[in-house]
């Protein structure tokens, strides 16, 4: 009986730590942000709870243009990365041979270095006088007031960079797991190598892409940093305005308002994609 | 999710018909504790949004029982001292109290963001000095009560040789609050490399030919003032719908400029990301004198913006009374003249000018003519006519004035 009773409890007993950490560090802060989101006030005189859902309307209307700007420089930075990360993957996982480990740590070394300081070296490289335009600029091949930094391809390249591996690591995961006998196979039934790679390799390697772009689109779009060091007034991404609105005009109220709105509108977005990609659950898909 | 959820119908009808089950019972407590959850959130603010002057016994109250400990940790702005830090070098000989001095402040926004959770839960920001720009925020902290009440029986440097405007400024009547470090000009800086023809007004910052190549500040009230001194607004005057126009005139600004700064506007002058830009007096003087550049510094025809930053105490400040001693030690003549001649700002105490001419006399060759320069220099010691040109922000009579502004000029920013 005791016995029985332990097995019982023993997934319980495994999910507590994980499940406490989530309650403390993900339920209590978005009850805290939902709750400031419908509060009315100023910083001075303090915030009161008075269902506001109004600073839902506004924040909507007023960040708009901030809002579609961010997710069209995601999907641009997704697509980019699914043409540079599958090549990439690809080459390791059939290419790679011994070496594969060693490729895999190369491609992870820069990361070993901070995200905010490998986005500054970029505007070292990339300003307007410095390393790389100067030299152009002085050939006379680029007019002096040619500036790479403060547009949006600064902007989409630094997030590209960024999240590059969180594209790479996941589909030479699903293209790792290719049985090679399965390429023999449809080698022997006369496939040629195109037809091998769009109707065998391509179609195994999906659910790594699908995990590759959850895994760069929701944090490519919501990104402050790209923006704030290697972009302008014009380039200006929806966490900006929710960075500023926070730690600027302590405009709490608005800013968890938007927060709430992009996460809505991210976790729609992404079921949408779920169901159109495949009838695979979303989650079952990102576990892998 | 962004529907307000009314009660459940089915909830609604157990209610009215009186059948509370088991569950609906549950449901409410369920609801009703989530409600509270959320209210529990609630950000607490001070509840006193008017400014008012400190209680007569104010003063004697917060310094009853303070001591001296030996320590200031003072937060300053950067390039508003020489960096080997002789004035405090000097300090420390004559006192004993050792000073940590950090520049982190670099823009009022997000320093009064940054610390006012600490100070609202009444805890040590870990600093006993802070300089803070008259301004929105100056105001902010005062309302709600975060500064200080100083003790003028212990600024008797200040009281013998502070300049009298700077005894009677209008954000900090009788200087309950603060005393100044120095004052400023915003005015225009630019690049002789590549704007050949010197910009002469506010306009020349709207000129298309510099488009990528323009920096703004992000700070409203700076941003605010240009935009309103371009359209001939004087900004101590306006209204909200002045206010209104001129965001429409910094909108048409929006695509020529590179970005709106806080302090690191200098470093994109510096890199040549701008070639003009809204810029802080002394600091143009000093990053030529350390880098050897040559950019110049121009107070528009249309005016300019003058703004005093201050030496504050914070409430919740582990060493008051050492900070009073270092507040009132920069009003000493020598150590004020010598700040002067290394930041280039606009000093709160007129004799210097005597005293960095008596350097001036004594010393030889560059410092000579260097010090000369530094002595009749108009951005350190402005005639009665400078001052005519320049303008204070606006200042708001409460909470919701301040918040309207905020409003309109804050989109030209987050565009």
């Amino acid at each position: 009986m005791g016995g029985r009773l332990r097995t019982r409890l023993t997934p319980y007993a495994l999910i507590l730590p994980g499940g406490l950490w989530l309650l403390l560090f993900f339920v209590v802060p978005m009850v805290a942000m939902l709750s400031l989101s419908l509060q009315e006030g100023d910083v001075v005189s303090g915030y009161q709870l008075t269902f506001r859902w109004q600073t839902y309307v506004d924040g909507f209307t007023n960040y708009q243009e901030q809002i579609v700007r961010s997710l069209w420089y995601g999907l641009v930075t997704t697509v980019l990365q699914i043409v540079i990360a599958f090549p990439i993957a690809y080459w390791i996982a059939f290419r790679g041979g011994r070496r594969k480990s060693m490729y895999l740590f190369l491609l992870l070394l820069p990361f070993f270095v901070s995200f905010v300081l490998r986005t500054i070296s970029w505007k070292f490289i990339l300003t307007d006088e410095g390393l790389l335009l100067a030299p152009l600029k002085d050939l006379g091949l680029l007019p002096q007031e040619f500036h790479v930094l403060g547009t949006a391809p600064a902007v989409i390249l630094g997030l590209t960079y960024n999240f590059l591996p969180f594209m790479v690591l996941p589909i030479y995961v699903a293209l790792e797991r290719v049985d090679p006998r399965v390429v023999e196979a449809a080698r022997d039934l006369y496939a040629s190598p195109v037809q091998v790679f769009r109707r065998v390799i391509f179609p195994l390697s999906l659910p790594g892409v699908f995990a590759g772009v959850l895994m760069t689109f929701v944090p490519a779009s919501s990104d402050y940093v790209n923006s704030e060091l290697l972009g302008s007034s014009n380039t200006f991404m929806i966490g900006q305005v929710i960075q500023r609105q926070y730690l600027s005009n302590q405009n709490y109220p608005t800013a968890s308002a938007l927060s709430f709105t992009l996460m809505g509108i991210l976790l729609i977005g992404i079921f949408i994609y779920a169901r159109v990609l495949g009838t695979e659950d979303v989650l079952k898909v990102a576990a892998r | 999710m962004n529907q307000p959820t009314p009660l459940d119908p089915a909830l609604v009808r157990g209610m009215t018909q009186r059948r509370l089950s088991r569950r609906d019972a549950l449901r409410i407590s369920g609801m009703s504790a989530a409600a509270l959850a959320l209210a529990a959130c609630g950000v607490k603010g001070q509840g006193n949004t008017t400014p008012t002057a400190p209680a007569a016994d104010a003063v004697t109250k917060f310094w009853a029982g303070k001591t001296r400990n030996g320590h200031v940790d003072f937060a300053n702005w950067p390039l508003y001292m020489d960096p080997k830090k002789p004035e405090l070098k000097k300090f420390t000989d004559e006192t004993g109290i050792t000073v940590t001095y950090q520049e982190v402040i670099e823009d009022m926004g997000p320093w009064f963001a940054k610390v006012q959770p600490q100070l609202a839960a009444n805890q040590s920001i870990g600093f006993d000095m802070m300089v803070i720009t008259n301004g929105l925020q100056f105001k902010q902290f005062v309302v709600s009560g975060f500064l200080a009440p100083l003790d003028h029986s212990k600024l008797t440097n200040f009281k013998a040789h502070a300049g009298a405007s700077y005894k009677t400024a209008a954000y900090d009547p009788g200087n309950a609050y603060s005393t100044p470090w120095a004052s400023g000009i915003t005015g225009i800086a630019y690049n002789p490399d590549r704007i050949k023809t010197a910009p002469t007004k506010l306009a020349d910052l709207w000129n298309p030919a510099y488009k990528g190549k323009v920096g703004m500040m992000s700070d409203s009230q700076e941003l605010g003032n240009f935009g309103m001194m371009k359209l001939g607004i004087t900004p101590e005057k306006s209204t909200p719908d002045d206010w209104r126009k001129t965001a429409e005139e910094l909108k048409k600004q929006k695509s020529l400029v590179r970005k709106y700064y806080g302090q690191e506007y200098i470093d994109a002058l510096g890199s040549g990301e701008v070639w003009i830009t809204q810029a802080w007096s002394g600091d143009i003087f000093q990053k030529n004198v350390s880098e050897g550049s040559n950019f110049k510094f121009v107070i528009p025809e249309e005016g300019a913006t003058l703004w005093t930053d201050n030496m504050t105490i914070p409430v919740t400040a582990k060493n008051p009374v050492d900070a009073i001693t270092l507040m009132d030690y920069f009003y000493q003549v020598e150590v004020s003249a010598t700040l002067a001649e290394y930041i280039n700002y606009i000093t709160p105490v007129p004799e210097a000018q005597e005293a960095i001419k008596d350097h001036a006399a004594k010393a030889t060759g560059e410092d000579k003519e260097f010090l000369q320069a530094v002595a009749e220099s108009p951005l350190v010691f402005p005639s009665q006519a400078d001052y005519a040109k320049l303008h204070y922000y606006r200042d708001f009579a409460n909470n919701a004035e301040q918040q309207e502004y905020q409003g309109i000029f804050e989109p030209v920013v987050l565009g």
